[in-house]
C-alpha cells in the first residue's frame, strides 16, 4: 500500500512526512517524527495521555489520524515552552507537586492550556469538568487542579 | 543508628520538611522524561505476543512453521525457549514468587490458565507482519472447564487449575490435589472465651472484586541481545534489579550478562514488580540478534499483567457495651489467579493490626482461579481485610451508640502493643491519627440531605530490604547521587533533600540519578513504602560517609589531626585554633587530586526497622436514591508519616491513595462473562476516578518518628488505599440504614439494595 504524503504545522514548525492511512496521529508523532511527548495510555481516546491541539481544538491524538494533520496546526507539549522558559502551567506543575509519575502530565498540560485559553477564570468545578478526559492514577488530581486554578488567578492579576 | 537519630530529630531542619522542586520536574513537564515505550534503536524489531482466547486449556501442539515463512518474522519463542524450574517459593516485597510459577506465567506450558496467557511471541520488522505471524501460528487446544470464583473453586470436584497443588498449612496435609493452595492463621488469646465475655457480637461476611492498579502507563520494554550473549534491557519496571534476576533465571544467563536500564515509569503501584514482557523480548532478540521492542496495549494490561484479588471474606467481632473489644475474628479467601500467591498472609496479619487485642484470629486461604496471576497492588492484601474488620467496627459503634472515633481510640493499638501477626509493635500513630480525626473540623461539620459521613482507619506494616546507593563530590562542588530505586513519585527529590540536609549545600547542586543493574550492589524494588525509608537510609549514610572523607582532606591540607575537624553547613571548620578557620565542600572538592584522588563513598545494607504507617479517612457521601449513584462530597485523609521529608509528596500519596480507594469502593471492577473473558478491558468499562468524580482531598500529616530511620521516615505509599473501602461503605451505610456488604458500590448495586434490602 503507498503512503500518503502529508504536510503539517507543529508547534509552529513546517513538517512533511508520508504514513499509511490507517496510522494514527499518536503513531505519526510518536514513531514517525520521533515526538515522544504525547503518551499512549489506551489508544481508545479514555486516557488523554495523548491531548494535543489540532487548529485550537483539543483532540486525543490516538483518535485522529495521520493523514487528517494535513494543512492543519498542532500543538504538542514539546511546544509548550519557549526557549528556556516554561509555560506558566508547566512551572506551576513543578512548584505545586502537581505530578508524581509523570506519564499523565504532558496530556494534562495540553488539556489544562486549552482551557484557560478559553476561558480565563474557570471554577474548581470547571477545571474538574475539562480535565475528566484527562485519567491519572497518582495524585487523585487535587494538585493539578489547584495548579491550573492558581495559574488563572495568576494570570488574571498581571 | 539509635544515635544519628536522636541526632537528627533535635537538630533544626533547613531542607527536610520543604517543599522545593523535584529535581526532574522539568523533563516531566516538557515531554522530555523518556518512559518504557519512548526508546528505540537502530535495526529494532517490534515484538507481538500470542495469548490464549481459553480461560483453561491443555496446549496439546503449537504449530510455528507457517508464522516462520512469513518474510519479514525473524524470530518466534515459545515455552520450549525457557528454562522449566522446580517448585520453590522465593519472597518478593510483600510477596512470594515461586519460578516454577513465573516461567508458566511468562509462556504457558502445559496449560493455558486464563484468557490472555502468553502462549507464544514473535518479532518481526514491523507490528503488522508480527500480528499477520500471530494469526498463521496453530495452537491446538483442548478446552477445559473453568472455575473463576472462590466459593467455587474450592468445592469438591471443582475443575483443577493444578493437579498437583496439595493444600501447605493444613496438618496433616490433603490427600488429594485442589485450588486451595495455602492456609495461613495468625493471632493468639483465646476467641472464644473473648465471644462468651462480649455484650454485642457482630458477625458478617463481605465480598470484594478484583481490582487493577491502573497505571497509566502500559508494560513494555526494549531488549537487545548481541551476538555473543551480552544482553541490554530498557523497561518500566519498580525494579531493575529484580527484573535482572527474574529474566537471567528464566533464560539462563548470568546476572552479569544482562545490564537493566530503567526507564522513567508511568505509575506501578505494584504492578510493575514482576515480569511479562522483559524475558519474551530478551528471548526473541537472542534468537533474532536484533534489538526487540513490545509494548503491551491497554486490553493486554487488564487481561494479562497482575491485578490484586477479590475476595469473600467473613469477620466477627465482639465489644462490651463500653466499646471494649472482647475478640476479633476472621475469615479471609483471596482469589489468587492462575498461580497460588494471593495477598492473604499479609491480609490476615493486618487485619486486626490497628487495635490492642486480646483474643485474635485471622485464618487466610490462597486459592487459584482462571483469572490473570495477581501481582502486588498498594499495601496487597490490607485493603481488602481491614474494609471487612473496619464495616464491622462501624456497625458496632451505631449499635452501642458510640462515636466511631471514640470506639477505635478506645481500643488503639499503641507502643508495646503485641500485633496479631506477632511483634511488640514500636512507637506508632494510630491514637495521634484518631485524635487529629476528631478535631478536624471536617469531623463536626454540617451534613446535607441523603448525605452521610463515614470513617475508617488502617495498618500497613512497610518494608526495608535490600539496598544500594552511592555518592560522588565533583572537581567543583557539585554532588552526583546514584540511586537503584526507580522514582515513581517524586523520590529523586527527598533523596537530594537528605544528602543536602546532610551535607550543608544547597539542593541544586546535587544531581540525583537512578543508576543502572551494573551501577550499584543489589537494590530490591521501588515497593513496600520502602524508597524513602530504606534508599534514604543509605543516602544519609553515605552521605556521612563522605562527609568523614571531606573532613580528613581538610585535616591533611590543614596539617592537623582529624579530630580537630567538624562539619558544619557545608563547610569543614577547626575546632580550635586561634582564629576562625573553614574550607567549603567546593574547595576541598577542588584539591582532591592532590589530597588522595576522587571523593565518593557508598552505602549497601540490609535496611532493617521499617515503622509501620497508621491512617485514618474522614469521608462525606451523598447518595441519590433514585439512581444509586454514590457521591464524595467531601475526603479528609490523616496519616502518620514518621517524618515527612518533602511534605508535598507524602501529601500526594495520601491524596492518590485515597482516589485509588475511591475507585475500589465505588467502580472498579473486572467484570467476566461465562466463558472467562474479561469485558471490560478498557478505562472505559474499567473505570476509575476522572477529575470530575472527586473533591479536593484534605490532608493531615501526624509526625510520630520512626526511631529507626536518621529523619524518621516510616513510608507512606500504601497505607492511604486501606481506610477508603470501608470509610465510604461505612458512609453510604449511615446515608440510607443499610449495612453494605459488596464492593464495588456502584449504582446498580446500591440500588437493588435500596429497593429491596
Amino acid at each position: 500500500m503507498s503512503k500518503t504524503h502529508v504536510a503539517t504545522h507543529i508547534n509552529g514548525d513546517s513538517y512533511e512526512f508520508l504514513c499509511n492511512t490507517q496510522q494514527t496521529l499518536l503513531d505519526v508523532l510518536r514513531h514517525e517524527l520521533d515526538l515522544k511527548g504525547s503518551k499512549e495510555g489506551c489508544a481508545t481516546g479514555d486516557c488523554g495521555a495523548c491531548s494535543v491541539m489540532m487548529d485550537d481544538r483539543l483532540v486525543c491524538a490516538c483518535l485522529v489520524l495521520g493523514v487528517e494533520a494535513d494543512g492543519k496546526k498542532i500543538e504538542t507539549v514539546e511546544g509548550l515552552s519557549t526557549g528556556s522558559s516554561l509555560d506558566p502551567l508547566q512551572q506551576k506543575f513543578i512548584d505545586l507537586a502537581a505530578l508524581q509519575c509523570g506519564i499523565c502530565t504532558p496530556g494534562v498540560l495540553v488539556a489544562a492550556k486549552a482551557l484557560l485559553e478559553k476561558n480565563k477564570n474557570p471554577s474548581e468545578e470547571e477545571v474538574r469538568f475539562w480535565l475528566a478526559g484527562n485519567l491519572c492514577r497518582c495524585t487523585g488530581y487535587d494538585k493539578i487542579v489547584r495548579a491550573v486554578l492558581e495559574v488563572a488567578a495568576e494570570a488574571r492579576n498581571t | 543508628m539509635n544515635d544519628m537519630t536522636q541526632t537528627n530529630l533535635e537538630r533544626a531542619l533547613k531542607i527536610v520538611g520543604s517543599r522545593p522542586a523535584r529535581p526532574d520536574g522539568v523533563d516531566k513537564v516538557t515531554g522530555r522524561a523518556l518512559f518504557g515505550a519512548d526508546k528505540s534503536l537502530p535495526n529494532m524489531l517490534v515484538g507481538r505476543v500470542l495469548r490464549s482466547p481459553y480461560a483453561h486449556a491443555k496446549i496439546i501442539s503449537i504449530d510455528t512453521s507457517k508464522a516462520e515463512e512469513l518474510k519479514g518474522v525473524k524470530a518466534i519463542v515459545t515455552s520450549t525457549d525457557f528454562e522449566d524450574f522446580p517448585s520453590e517459593f522465593v519472597p518478593n516485597g510483600e510477596m512470594v514468587v515461586n519460578m516454577k510459577d513465573i516461567t508458566r506465567n511468562v509462556m504457558a506450558r502445559e496449560k493455558a490458565l486464563y484468557v490472555g496467557h502468553t502462549v507464544a511471541a514473535v518479532a518481526a520488522t514491523s507490528e503488522d507482519i508480527a500480528e499477520q505471524a500471530l494469526a498463521l501460528i496453530d495452537v491446538t487446544y483442548e478446552v477445559l472447564p473453568h472455575v473463576l470464583e472462590v466459593e467455587d473453586a474450592e468445592k469438591p470436584g471443582a475443575p483443577l487449575l493444578h493437579d498437583d497443588m496439595i493444600t501447605i498449612g493444613i496438618e496433616p496435609a490433603p490427600e488429594s490435589a485442589s485450588n486451595v493452595a495455602k492456609r495461613v492463621e495468625f493471632g493468639f488469646g483465646d476467641v472464644e472465651k473473648g465471644f462468651s465475655e462480649a455484650d454485642l457480637i457482630i458477625e458478617r461476611e463481605f465480598t470484594t472484586q478484583q481490582v487493577h492498579q491502573g497505571y497509566i502507563e502500559p508494560h513494555a520494554c526494549l531488549a537487545s541481545v548481541s551476538e555473543d550473549g551480552q544482553a541490554e534491557l530498557w523497561c518500566t519496571t519498580q525494579g531493575p534489579f529484580v527484573v535482572r534476576n527474574f529474566c537471567s533465571k528464566l533464560l539462563g544467563f548470568n546476572a552479569a550478562q544482562i545490564r537493566v536500564t530503567a526507564s522513567e515509569i508511568g505509575g506501578g503501584f505494584g504492578g510493575k514488580t514482576v515480569v511479562y514482557l522483559e524475558p519474551l523480548a530478551l528471548a526473541l532478540s537472542r534468537k533474532s540478534c536484533r534489538p526487540v521492542k513490545m509494548e503491551m496495549n491497554r486490553a493486554e494490561v487488564f487481561t494479562s499483567s497482575g491485578p490484586t484479588s477479590g475476595a469473600k471474606i467473613w469477620v466477627k467481632i465482639g465489644v462490651k457495651n463500653n466499646g471494649q473489644i472482647t475478640a476479633g475474628d476472621c475469615v479471609l479467601k483471596y482469589q489468587a489467579g492462575a498461580f497460588q500467591g494471593a495477598p492473604v498472609g499479609p491480609g490476615a496479619m493486618c487485619a486486626f493490626a490497628p487495635y490492642d487485642l486480646k483474643n485474635v484470629r485471622a485464618v487466610g486461604y490462597d486459592i487459584v482461579v482462571n483469572r490473570p496471576k495477581v501481582a502486588a497492588y498498594r499495601a496487597p492484601g490490607g485493603p481488602i481485610s481491614e474494609y471487612g474488620v473496619e464495616s464491622v467496627i462501624d456497625e458496632i459503634a451505631i449499635k452501642i451508640g458510640m462515636d466511631p472515633i471514640d470506639l477505635r481510640l478506645k481500643n488503639a493499638a499503641k507502643e508495646g502493643t503485641i500485633a496479631p501477626y506477632g511483634p511488640k509493635l514500636g512507637p506508632i500513630g494510630m491514637i495521634e491519627t484518631l485524635e487529629a480525626a476528631k478535631s478536624h473540623p471536617h469531623y463536626s461539620a454540617p451534613l446535607g440531605p441523603n448525605q452521610a459521613r463515614g470513617v475508617a482507619s488502617g495498618f500497613w506494616f512497610n518494608i526495608g530490604g535490600e539496598t544500594s546507593s552511592s555518592i560522588t563530590i565533583n572537581e567543583d562542588g557539585t554532588v552526583g547521587l546514584t540511586l537503584g530505586t526507580p522514582d515513581i513519585g517524586g523520590s529523586r527529590a527527598s533523596m537530594a533533600m537528605m544528602a543536602s540536609e546532610e551535607l550543608g549545600v544547597p539542593m541544586e547542586l546535587i544531581k540525583p540519578i537512578i543508576g543502572d543493574t551494573n551501577s550499584l550492589g543489589f537494590n530490591f524494588l521501588t515497593g513496600g513504602s520502602r524508597a524513602t525509608f530504606s534508599t534514604g537510609t543509605t543516602v544519609v549514610e553515605s552521605t556521612r560517609e563522605a562527609i568523614e572523607e571531606l573532613k580528613k582532606r581538610a585535616a591533611l591540607l590543614w596539617e592537623v589531626s582529624l579530630d580537630q575537624v567538624e562539619w558544619f553547613e557545608g563547610h569543614a571548620r577547626l575546632i580550635s585554633g586561634d582564629e576562625p578557620k573553614t574550607m567549603s565542600l567546593a574547595q576541598i572538592a577542588k584539591q582532591a587530586g592532590k589530597t588522595g584522588g576522587p571523593i565518593m563513598a557508598n552505602c549497601s545494607m540490609n535496611v532493617t526497622g521499617a515503622g509501620p504507617s497508621l491512617g485514618t479517612h474522614i469521608v462525606d457521601v451523598e447518595v441519590d436514591e433514585e439512581t444509586g449513584q454514590v457521591s464524595i462530597i467531601r475526603y479528609t485523609a490523616i496519616q502518620d508519616a514518621g517524618k515527612a521529608i518533602h511534605p508535598a509528596y507524602v501529601e500526594g500519596q495520601m491524596q492518590g491513595g485515597a482516589v485509588q480507594g475511591i475507585g475500589w469502593a465505588l467502580n472498579e471492577e473486572y467484570i467476566y462473562n461465562e466463558k472467562g473473558e474479561l469485558e471490560n478491558t478498557g478505562f472505559l468499562d474499567y473505570r476509575i476516578p476522572v477529575c470530575s468524580d472527586v473533591p479536593m482531598i484534605d490532608t493531615v500529616i501526624v509526625e510520630v518518628p520512626n526511631p529507626n530511620h536518621p529523619y524518621g521516615v516510616r513510608g507512606v505509599g500504601e497505607t492511604p488505599i486501606i481506610p477508603p473501602l470501608a470509610a465510604i461503605s461505612n458512609a453510604v451505610s449511615r446515608a440510607t440504614n443499610k449495612r453494605f456488604d459488596e464492593l464495588p458500590l456502584s449504582p446498580p448495586k446500591v440500588l437493588a439494595k435500596l429497593m429491596h434490602g
